[in-house]
């Protein structure tokens, strides 16, 4: 696993303060973090690919300070958005999932090989043509999927997944995040997608109020809301 | 391309993109200046053979078609009065004729193939160009083209189940400010995946 780690981060949007303080080393498996809605879920997971710089303290991945080694964290580092929409980039499955392998030097078979694999894995090898727009959403959330998974991450953070999907897609990306070898880190509002996860953290107006294994972050949690 | 690929094996979709994007610019001027009815028919009949090699779907090819069709539904009329029945079936024949064989290229071309064709094109002026930048510049372009539409049946939708009809205005700026949103998350996207230098 990798070694993530938040050292005095705070942060900023113009006059509104968002995270204060932050210091996580994160190191397990499989890390969920649960929060109200604009406690700072987002802002917090979208510095550990440097999509948002922190106002100050450093966010870095296995010793690489994300604001100065960008380019390598993100290798590193796979991104999954709420809406997959935002995120498909080519007209067609299979060439989305090629994308993504673009410019990284590898020969036009070994794409497609890995295109093939990655297709295969995420039950999208008989739409491997098809216009990607037209997917259905659960679908569309496995290409997105498909297509950070095939650059072979350490990493994978993903920012509420399955907030837009139904209850049987929600469980089968779920359970695709709980299969992974690769770290994992989930925001979500969906307690169930955490079952099984190593440690919990819950973040409150931008700082850490609560953070252990999941029956105790989420029954912290949950006092919190009521 | 478009998302309207028709996969297939035939000598059609085999044949090197750039000499397709050739034989399609020469098609189209020629079409565009043949002036006998029977040339035409000539024509008509080559690119309905290439739709038979390359096997398309008569449905996939139709919805190509169908929406010139309700253009030449209102224009054939004005010029056929204007300019005479001849000039205006000439006229006619020629844009199906065209924007056929266009179809033909995007049925059987895909995006990433007409990507490749475009940076081998440009890479002696890779000096001055970046064909890599060029190529994503045209996928996004194809990209948008289904988000936007998603975006103004969304807008229209919404509007029409709080019953305002309002003027273009009251259309557009949601169209605009929701597309600069999609855009904004679409570059977001980009950067996470790595493909933004
Ligand atoms: N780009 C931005 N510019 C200004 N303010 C922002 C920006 N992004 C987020 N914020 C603000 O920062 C705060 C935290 O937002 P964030 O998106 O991190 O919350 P969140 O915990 O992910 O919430 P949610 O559960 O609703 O997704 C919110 O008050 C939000 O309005
Ligand atoms: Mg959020």
């Amino acid at each position: 696993m990798s070694t993530i780690t938040f050292d005095a981060v705070s942060h900023a949007f113009g006059e509104r303060q968002v995270l204060r303080g932050i210091d996580l080393r994160l190191t397990e498996h499989r890390i969920g973090i649960v929060g109200a809605n604009g406690s700072g879920k987002s802002t917090l997971v979208r510095m550990i690919n440097g999509l948002v710089a922190p106002s100050s303290g450093t966010v870095s991945v296995d010793g690489l300070d994300v604001a100065k080694k960008a380019r390598e964290v993100r290798r590193l580092v796979g991104f999954i958005f709420t809406n997959p929409d935002n995120q498909i980039v080519m007209p067609t499955v299979q060439e989305d999932i090629a994308f993504t392998l673009r410019r990284r030097g590898l020969s036009a078979e070994e794409i497609t090989q890995r295109t093939t694999a990655a297709l295969h894995r995420f039950g999208l090898a008989g739409h491997a043509d098809h216009p990607a727009h037209l997917l259905s959403g659960g679908q569309k959330q496995l290409l997105a999927l498909a297509a950070v998974l095939v650059a072979d991450p350490k990493v994978l953070v993903a920012d509420e997944p399955t907030t837009l999907l139904d209850a049987r897609n929600a469980r089968h990306i779920g359970d695709l995040l709980r299969s992974m070898s690769q770290q994992v880190i989930v925001v979500t509002h969906q307690f169930a997608l955490l079952e099984g996860f190593d440690r919990v953290i819950v973040i409150e107006h931008g700082a850490v109020v609560a953070d252990g294994v999941p029956e105790d972050s989420l029954d912290a949690y949950r006092a919190l809301l009521a | 391309m478009i998302g309207l690929y028709s996969p297939g094996r035939s000598v059609v979709h085999r044949a090197p993109t750039l000499l397709k994007l050739v034989l399609l610019s020469v098609g189209v001027v020629v079409i565009g200046v043949l002036q006998q009815p029977w040339q035409l028919a000539v024509a008509a009949l080559v690119v309905l053979t290439l739709f038979v090699i390359a096997r398309i779907p008569p449905r996939a090819a139709v919805a190509q078609i169908a929406p010139i069709l309700w253009m030449l539904v209102i224009v054939v009329p004005i010029q056929g009065l204007l300019a005479g029945w001849l000039v205006a079936g000439l006229m006619a024949g020629r844009l199906i004729t065209a924007v056929a064989l266009a179809a033909l290229f995007t049925l059987t071309t895909t995006v990433t193939s007409v990507l490749e064709a475009f940076q081998r094109m440009l890479r002696p002026f890779g000096r001055w160009i970046d064909a890599d930048r060029i190529g994503l510049l045209v996928a996004l372009t194809i990209r948008c083209i289904p988000l936007v539409t998603e975006i103004v049946t969304e807008v229209l939708e919404a509007r029409r189940a709080r019953g305002t009809r309002g003027s273009v205005m009251a259309l557009a700026v949601p169209v605009v400010v929701r597309s600069l949103y999609a855009a904004d998350a679409l570059g977001e996207a980009l950067v996470a995946r790595g493909l933004d230098d």
